[in-house]
């Protein structure tokens, strides 16, 4: 393989799900936790990639891809969840979103 | 040549892919939050294509970068100014907290990477041209991990349902006729 070996894509995405952590942990919107989750999910799929491309093998690639329909299906809940926060008019603020009564 | 290409190439997607992520973090719109992250998928499926994951990019990109990130600018369009929140929260000793947090994260994943691989990370094996099309993946997608692709389809399946179900208000009254 020519260019930069595994070790730099695993860096990479080893600093990408810092950075979503981060974002997880420190931001108030729900919105943007969502995407912040988003970028720690593709920081595991370029992980998952990367090992594949390592090991000459499918298998983290097919993972991969079943973490992407996850994500999916996680955005459509969560934003549903948002919606529906804000219909109720409760505030989209998950510091004060601590409880789940409706 | 071609080698000093490829490196260019993965200096520019990794650095867009750095720089947006932290955009999506740092942007107090979450309009703007949400563009940034089209640019990190976007980079992120040029990582990919050099990691020889041809069809994992093309499906980032229609799935993520396409349809995923339009419903997103959807909901946040739909919820106008309703959707700024304060950047962060807690008192500045939480904030800390989370920095440090996230910060010792990122070191244990990569010293723990370290140990366990860096030896070995510096020989790739050897893949045909077709590794990573649509003909391989789907075949061993559909063979070795038809369970995973089932179960995949119902995840998927349920949780369409839950958005409808989230999505809809039911009018007190309005279906007692």
């Amino acid at each position: 393989m020519s260019g930069p070996g595994v070790g730099w894509y695993l860096v990479i995405a080893a600093i990408l799900f810092g950075i979503g952590a981060l974002g997880v942990m420190l931001r108030r919107s729900p919105l943007v936790v969502l995407l912040s989750l988003e970028i720690m999910l593709n920081a595991a799929n370029l992980t998952l990639i990367a090992f594949a491309r390592q090991h000459g093998n499918l298998d983290g690639q097919v993972f991969a891809l079943a973490v992407m329909a996850v994500a999916a299906s996680e955005v459509a809940i969560g934003l549903g969840l948002i919606v529906a926060m804000a219909r109720r008019r409760v505030a989209l603020d998950v510091d004060q979103a601590n409880a789940l009564r409706g | 040549m071609g080698n000093f290409l490829v490196w260019v190439i993965w200096f520019v997607a990794a650095g867009a892919c750095l720089g947006t992520g932290v955009a999506v973090v740092s942007l107090t719109n979450p309009f703007y939050s949400a563009l940034a992250l089209i640019g990190n998928l976007a980079s992120l499926a040029v990582l990919f294509l050099l990691l020889s994951a041809e069809f994992l990019a093309a499906a980032q990109v229609l799935v993520y970068a396409g349809a995923v990130m339009v419903m997103f600018l959807f909901v946040v369009a739909y919820l106008g100014g309703r959707a700024d929140a304060p950047w962060a929260g807690g008192s500045p000793l939480l904030r800390t907290a989370a920095v440090v947090a996230a910060t010792a994260l990122l070191v244990e994943i990569v010293v723990v990477l370290g140990l366990a691989w860096g030896d070995e990370l510096s020989d790739p094996a050897d893949v045909s041209d077709s590794f990573g099309s649509p003909e391989e993946v789907g075949e061993i997608f559909l063979t070795d991990h038809l369970l995973a692709f089932e179960i995949t389809s119902i995840v998927l399946l349920v949780a369409a349902v839950g958005g409808v179900v989230l999505g809809t208000t039911r009018e007190k009254g309005a279906d007692d006729s």
